[in-house]
């Protein structure tokens, strides 16, 4: 029987992976790392030219459901993990019928939340994570999207200038509506507070969490933080007609937050004295767009944010405040941004994002400013930074697992896992 | 546990023309299990949600026991949707790992203990309390997942197509297991599935669904004897019953050069001059004499008995026929044939809305 390819055209080479073998049984040798998470499912880890895939063994009903469900995600730009596509009418050599596989691309300095705590996850750590959780969350929702499964498990993160960016992994669960109902929301939203508080909790258990964290506390918050971003985002206020000004202020807010308002509502009363807005349509990422139209990178938000700030520092200083903005934000790019960059040898260049190196550069400098009781020069802080910072750091261009060896059913740190159904027998 | 009511239930999406689940009466019994069947887009995953919070009701009313949760938020309902993706965390004990929801919830250190106990006292996970998950069994980790519902103590299980990921030999299993598990703990539940089959084997009771209008509700066996209607007749069995629709004489219904006896009064309630005729596969006899004229397509012997497909033609129409017989003896393909009935197992319907005329 001939395979059936559904696939994005640009990954031929995925062809001559050994396709007539169950994913269980696949060598060694194509893989990067055996599998750890919570999927259902049968997955595996490989490398082709330089890039790394996800391979999950499926049935097709549902390989198909993923794979529309994770292009239609990336269509209306929420964070999640890229499907490239489905290989069905798989068999064995002997033609036994194997099940289809949905493959993704691993998101590249990405990183599983137990990969996030080298020794214990701190209470700021395990903070900014449940931040970057609910971020995500809220983008979902805002897209109709309700994830059924919502937790640390199924998302990966990437540093983002100190804090993190959620990226969705599984969307199995998953379903797209026009609009989700308060209920599916409120579902959602309980469901990750159960599975963040089961998470936790396991990691406190295994003696990998700080003291300081209080899993269930920590869970409760969940609910709270996510309904003030929410409120923030769609909750409507009224006002005097005189009052226009918090129209602006309004919009700030949302832009802080990192967001850009795409269509207000505003509705008057009838007599014409009172205001009432809200926001209809709002889209992520205020900061990371304004920083790709001005110098073409595309980063992270909060890495947009400190990167702005540094354009504006230099056009500060600079004396060039009053300038085209995007003739000053190429200068800065040129002489400032990629200096840096291109200062990290190759061999330091998969321990961090670019942008990311760039924000610990300025951190480290402020860093070694203070402590010195002068002001470091950039170029000084970078070649400290390369040197005592970056090259102890690991790689984390391709993390795939957690901590300790993923191949040891007795590793000494095993991930939560699933049960299916038929196992009920026995 | 309680009992669930669907009062008059409907839920129109923005933008359908018509509604997804219309005006839905349903009353589950304390314990029940109640399954939920249909074909894709009958509205059945819709009402499932509907009790489970995640869908609005446009209007009607959905009480658990005597509450009223119209307007409830999921959590606050005392429901528990069963899907097969409770995680099991391998650093806690499996008392841990069925309990940690309820520390969340606020209960007290006593109360998680007892409740804990008493699921596991059902699940018979007693000696496994104060082991990690990787000590245990697959079937024993299968169920502390189920024990991490079950220590919630809700009123209903809501359970959403738990086995369409699995193959079919695998579900057979499962599907049973579910059931027995259900019973033990006489909690209401109720199941949706689009397999007829599992509907038939899991439910006390079957409530069949088309375009959002509930068909019939009632025991498996009643569905099959006696369903209300045409498409529930064709729906529940497999293989399906025969449906033919056929015009009507004085005697009965004319079927080619075959008149199917049938009684006046049954046919005096049709509203035209033809009828819906619906036979089980088991109900054909074969004949020398009388019955219906066919040719044998393929014969299917399964041991105990033989499934014959075949196709007859009369008054211009061709109908395909499936009957059973005895194994063994069945006629050879190709050959021709006379099926007559027992005009007691004879299904009749009306042939332009579909209800069911025979008693």
């Amino acid at each position: 029987m001939p395979l059936r390819i559904l696939a994005a055209p640009q990954d031929p080479q995925l062809l001559d992976l050994p396709w007539e073998v169950p994913l269980e049984a696949w060598p060694a040798d194509r893989l990067v790392a055996l599998p750890r998470g919570l999927s259902r499912h049968v997955v595996r880890f490989v490398r082709l030219d330089g890039r790394v895939y996800a391979v999950k063994e499926v049935v097709e009903r549902l390989a198909q459901r993923e794979y529309r469900l994770l292009r239609d995600l990336e269509r209306s730009g929420v964070p999640a993990v890229e499907a490239v596509g489905i290989i069905a009418g798989r068999e064995s050599p002997a033609g036994a019928p194997l099940d289809p596989v949905l493959i993704t691309r691993h998101l590249q300095f990405s990183l599983p939340y137990r990969a996030l705590f080298s020794q214990t996850l701190r209470p700021d750590t395990a903070g900014r994570l449940v931040d970057a959780l609910v971020v995500l969350l809220v983008r979902l929702h805002l897209a109709g999207f309700f994830w059924g499964d919502c937790s640390l498990s199924n998302t990966l993160f990437r540093r983002d200038a100190g804090a993190f960016a959620a990226y969705l992994v599984d969307a199995e669960t998953g379903e797209l509506h026009d609009e989700l109902s308060p209920g599916q929301r409120a579902y959602d939203i309980d469901n990750a507070r159960t599975n963040i508080a089961g998470e936790l909790l396991d990691l406190a258990a295994g003696g990998l969490l700080d003291e300081h964290v209080d899993p269930v506390d920590f869970a409760a918050d969940v609910g709270a933080r996510y309904e003030r971003l929410w409120g923030e985002l769609t909750g409507s206020e009224s006002f005097e007609l005189d009052e226009r000004w918090r129209i602006a202020q309004r919009v700030e807010r949302l832009n802080r937050l990192g967001f850009d308002l795409a269509e207000l509502d505003i509705v008057t009363d009838v007599g014409g004295r009172s205001v009432r807005i809200q926001p209809k349509v709002v889209d992520a990422g205020h900061h990371s767009r304004r920083l790709l139209r001005l110098t073409g990178l595309d980063v992270e938000e909060n890495q947009a944010r400190r990167l702005l700030n540094a354009l504006d520092q230099y056009a500060a200083a600079t004396d060039q405040q009053g300038e085209d903005e995007e003739i000053v934000a190429h200068q800065w790019l040129t002489r400032v941004f990629e200096p840096v960059v291109r200062s990290v040898p190759a061999d330091l260049r998969g321990k961090l994002e670019p942008a990311e190196v760039f924000h610990e550069v300025l951190e480290h400098r402020w860093y070694l400013s203070e402590r010195s009781g002068r002001d470091i020069g950039l170029k000084e802080a970078r070649d400290a930074y390369l040197r005592d910072e970056l090259a102890h750091r690991p790689d984390e261009q391709a993390v795939i697992g957690g901590v300790g060896p993923a191949d040891d059913d007795e590793a000494a740190d095993p991930e939560p896992f699933r049960i299916p159904w038929d196992q009920l027998r026995g | 546990m309680a009992t669930v009511t669907f009062d008059k239930a409907s839920r129109v999406f923005p933008g359908a023309e018509r509604p997804a689940v219309d005006k839905l009466d349903l009353d589950i019994r304390d314990g029940e299990f109640l399954v939920l069947v249909g074909p894709s887009g009958c509205g059945k995953s819709t009402s499932l949600r509907m009790l489970a919070g995640l869908e609005d009701v446009n209007s009607g009313a959905i009480r658990i026991g005597d509450r009223d949760v119209t307007r409830v938020p999921p959590k606050d309902r005392d429901i528990a949707m069963v899907f097969q993706n409770y995680a099991l965390y391998p650093h806690m004990t499996v008392a841990d790992n069925m309990g940690f929801a309820l520390k969340i919830a606020g209960d007290s250190k006593d109360e998680i203990r007892r409740r804990v106990a008493d699921a596991a006292r059902l699940l018979d996970l007693e000696p496994y309390l104060d082991r990690k998950p990787k000590a245990l069994s697959g079937g024993q980790r299968q169920r502390v997942a189920m024990g991490r519902a079950i220590v919630r103590e809700p009123q209903v299980f809501l359970m959403d197509e738990p086995l369409s990921n699995l193959d079919a030999k695998l579900r057979v299993s499962t599907r049973t297991q579910i059931a027995s598990l259900q019973r033990r703990l006489g909690v209401t539940t109720v199941y949706v599935t689009h397999d007829q089959v599992e509907a038939m084997t899991m439910g006390d009771r079957v409530a069949v669904l088309k375009d959002g209008l509930l068909q019939q509700v009632d025991t498996p066996l009643n569905l099959y004897d006696h369903p209300v209607n045409a498409f529930v007749a064709g729906f529940i069995g497999s293989p399906a019953m025969n449906l033919m629709s056929v015009p009507v004489d004085s005697g009965g219904a004319r079927i080619g050069d075959y008149t199917l006896p049938i009684p006046r009064e049954l046919l005096a309630r049709a509203s035209g001059n033809r009828i819906t005729v619906g036979i089980r596969p088991e109900a054909f006899d074969l004949s020398q004499r009388e019955g219906i004229p066919a040719t044998v397509d393929v014969v299917e012997e399964l041991g105990a008995d033989a499934f014959v497909y075949s196709s007859a033609d009369f008054d211009g129409t061709h109908v395909s026929l499936i009957s059973r017989h005895a194994a063994r003896t069945p006629p050879g393909k190709g050959s021709q044939i006379r099926l007559t009935v027992d005009p007691a197992k004879t299904h009749v319907f009306d042939e332009q809305t579909g209800a069911r005329l025979s008693s």
